[in-house]
């Protein structure tokens, strides 16, 4: 077994998962990517500017919130929330964009594209691109682009071009086989901005480093805080970034539980989920091998979630390699679940999250159940809510009747 | 290894000074059924090699033509062992004709490599195309290719750096396939002055033939590609012509008739 710490090796593999499964086209440009990384990364003037725009531009380091009340319905376990909705465009994506929007300007480059499911990661590549003068346009699904419809708009007044994408399930899988269409097309002048710790290498490795800040400062805080490490870090999982940003420092430390929640859907026993790590199996998906949600003919079965940033058939392969090691555990939380860690955290603390944080505060909740009052909980609290208040007022029947003309349906409580 | 059949079809099209058609069609499209009497009406047209395509979920080097088609396979109930039987049966009415099997990796990853490999070389298979397999991660499919007697052609792409396409082409047997574009599959008005380049610079590594593939839909091109390439290879325009049909037998008729005009421009260098 391969040092959990010590991945990915020279050709991109966390034990049996990750490489560089990609069109001849890509090669070039992807090596590129890496190549330039590795000099960036060996460029203290990179890493200046970079911390500069995480502090003065992003906000950094973003807060760690004490949630009493909150905690009381966990069991008393003492639950501190990482607050990364509080970053600048609400959520962690924001950290991986900026890096890599600096990795295009040192290749020389000038359009962004992206693949977006919450559109969390495209409002940020979206703001990147305004910032930096780049042109950019942003691939989502068609179902994503109605449930997440206000992010559609911030990114089109951000002056992105978004292309709802028509093919397949219509979601973020679907999103990203189109940016790699535009990307083979248009890669002379073009970066893909990959937004999740997936993909081919560099990219999960990649990724992965531009989150390392928030287990970075999150470790740090939490021992401030409490004068010990937390018990257990909790994170969701679509394609895993915010979960390896926060998992990544605290790997070394072997007392401290790593735990990844999965969108289970309607249920991991029914067929509308996209629990990858849970009911997957190895495969090979979006350039690398990693756990896939497919069919015995290696056919990617659609997935489900009320969460479009979790819905996604595939995961990042550091995770695979975790769940494989077991230094980290997967647990699929369903719909119902998020939405009612969702309105607990929006009425206990005043806080509303994104339903795909949700996912992570009801894993918590379970979690401070399971190991009682003396445990601390730490929570990557990774977007801010404002984008699920659609899909939020239908599902719980928020809206006056009059002004609900598409939510005929939703009749309090929930569906 | 390589593939006696698809060596020796090639050779006798370059001894006849002429490039070899390639045409390219996915199983189960329009139908399980439907798909052979499609792929007999191109060999029966003029193709010198056959690719049948293996359907997939995420085609991500395809444009929407075979995307459609990949959607209407797989939707249809399209599955693994009905490409093998499908290139059993077309294999087994045109024994002189060769066939490959193009697929995206998963599928054959998930079959089993050594598996497939062996059931391929049984349906008579003469290879397969692996366009998302670079050589670095091929090694076990490439002993599991040469156990069976089956050829493995990689994909070379105008971006491809000199030094790397003698990487790939000293892994490859059969053929090089030279994607001509940058871009997904589909027809273009313009095939590219990229691939006469990118042919060149293929031909200065190996002694492979090399066919050039993405883009060509008619004749004018295709003779226009066949004065530098060893074979001229065909997709998108035949789904396309099977999806604008009024019926399966006019599509046949139209595939057919594309497939004459076709081989008409690959002698016409």
């Amino acid at each position: 077994m391969s040092d959990v710490t010590s991945v990915p090796d020279a050709r991109g593999y966390f034990g049996a998962y990750g490489g560089r499964f990609i069109p001849e086209a890509l090669v070039a440009a992807v090596e590129q990517v890496a190549d330039e990384y590795e000099k960036a990364k060996a460029d203290p003037a990179f890493a200046a500017e970079l911390n500069a725009l995480l502090k003065d531009y992003t906000g950094r380091p973003s807060p760690l919130t004490d949630v009493r009340r909150f905690s009381a319905e966990a069991g008393g376990a003492r639950i501190l929330l990482k607050r990364e909705d509080l970053n600048h465009t609400g959520s962690h994506k924001i950290n991986n964009v900026l890096g890599q929007a600096l990795l295009t300007r040192r290749m020389g480059k000038n359009r962004l594209i992206a693949e977006t499911g919450a559109g969390q990661h495209g409002v940020a590549t979206a703001t990147a691109a305004a910032l930096f003068g780049m042109e950019c346009t942003i691939y989502m699904g068609e179902v994503d682009t109605r449930r997440q419809a206000l992010n559609v708009a911030r990114m089109r007044m951000l002056g992105a071009e978004v292309v709802p994408v028509t093919s397949g399930s219509r979601t973020l899988k679907d999103a990203i086989n189109e940016a790699f269409r535009d990307w083979v097309a248009n890669v002379d002048s073009t970066h893909y901005l990959f937004g999740t710790v997936a993909g081919p290498h560099p990219f999960p490795m990649m990724v992965r480093d531009f989150h390392r800040v928030i287990g970075q400062e999150a470790r740090a805080q939490v021992l401030d805080r409490t004068g010990k490490l937390p018990d257990a870090v909790v994170a969701c999982v679509g394609g895993g970034s915010n979960a390896m940003g926060v998992f990544y420092d605290f790997i070394p430390d072997a007392g401290v539980r790593l735990i990844g929640i999965e969108a289970a859907g309607e249920g991991v026993e029914t067929p509308r989920h996209a629990a990858t790590l849970t009911k997957g199996d190895p495969g090979v998906l979006h350039g690398s091998r990693t756990y896939v949600l497919q069919d015995e003919d290696g056919q990617t079965i659609e997935s489900h979630s009320i969460s479009a940033g979790l819905d996604y058939p595939g995961v990042g392969p550091e995770h695979s390699f975790l769940k494989d090691t077991g230094r980290a555990e997967y647990r699929p939380c369903t719909d119902a679940d998020a939405m009612n860690a969702l309105r607990l955290l929006s009425r206990t603390e005043g806080i509303i999250p994104a339903i795909e944080s949700s996912h992570a505060l009801a894993g918590a909740l379970e979690l401070g159940r399971e190991l009682g009052p003396d445990a601390v909980i730490l929570v990557n609290l990774s977007g801010r809510g404002d984008k699920d208040m659609h899909t939020a007022a239908e599902y719980f029947g928020l809206l006056d009747t009059d002004n609900a003309s598409d939510s005929d349906n939703a009749s309090g409580g929930a569906k | 290894m390589t593939n006696a059949l698809l060596d020796q079809t090639l050779a006798a099209a370059r001894a006849e000074n002429r490039a070899a058609l390639i045409g390219y069609l996915p199983a189960g499209f329009p139908s399980v059924a439907g798909a052979v009497p499609t792929v007999q009406a191109l060999i029966d047209g003029g193709a010198d090699v056959v690719e049948i395509g293996l359907p997939h979920s995420d085609p991500v080097l395809d444009g929407p033509t075979i995307q459609t088609a990949d959607d209407i396979a797989l939707r249809g109930g399209v599955r693994t062992k009905d490409v093998l039987e499908t290139i059993r049966t077309i294999t087994a009415a045109n024994p002189t004709v060769p066939v490959l099997c193009m697929t995206y990796w998963n599928p054959v990853d998930h079959y089993g490599q050594a598996r497939f490999a062996a059931d391929l070389a049984a349906a008579g298979g003469a290879g397969c195309i692996l366009p998302d397999l670079p050589v670095e991660e091929a090694d076990e499919w490439l002993a599991a290719a040469a156990e069976h007697g089956l050829a493995t052609v990689f994909v070379v792409a105008p971006s491809s750096r000199d030094e790397r396409l003698a990487t790939i082409t000293a892994k490859g047997t059969g053929f090089v396939y030279a994607a001509a574009v940058m871009g997904v599959t589909g027809t273009r008005t313009q095939v590219g002055e990229l691939a006469e380049d990118l042919v060149a610079r293929t031909r200065a590594t190996t002694e492979l033939p090399v066919c050039v593939g993405l883009g060509v839909s008619d004749a004018v091109q295709a003779a226009e590609v066949a004065a530098f390439a060893d074979g001229v290879i065909v997709g998108s325009a035949f789904v396309q012509r099977m999806l604008d049909a009024a019926s399966e037998e006019a599509g046949h008729a139209a595939v057919r008739e594309l497939a004459a005009e076709l081989a008409q421009g690959v002698r016409k260098r």
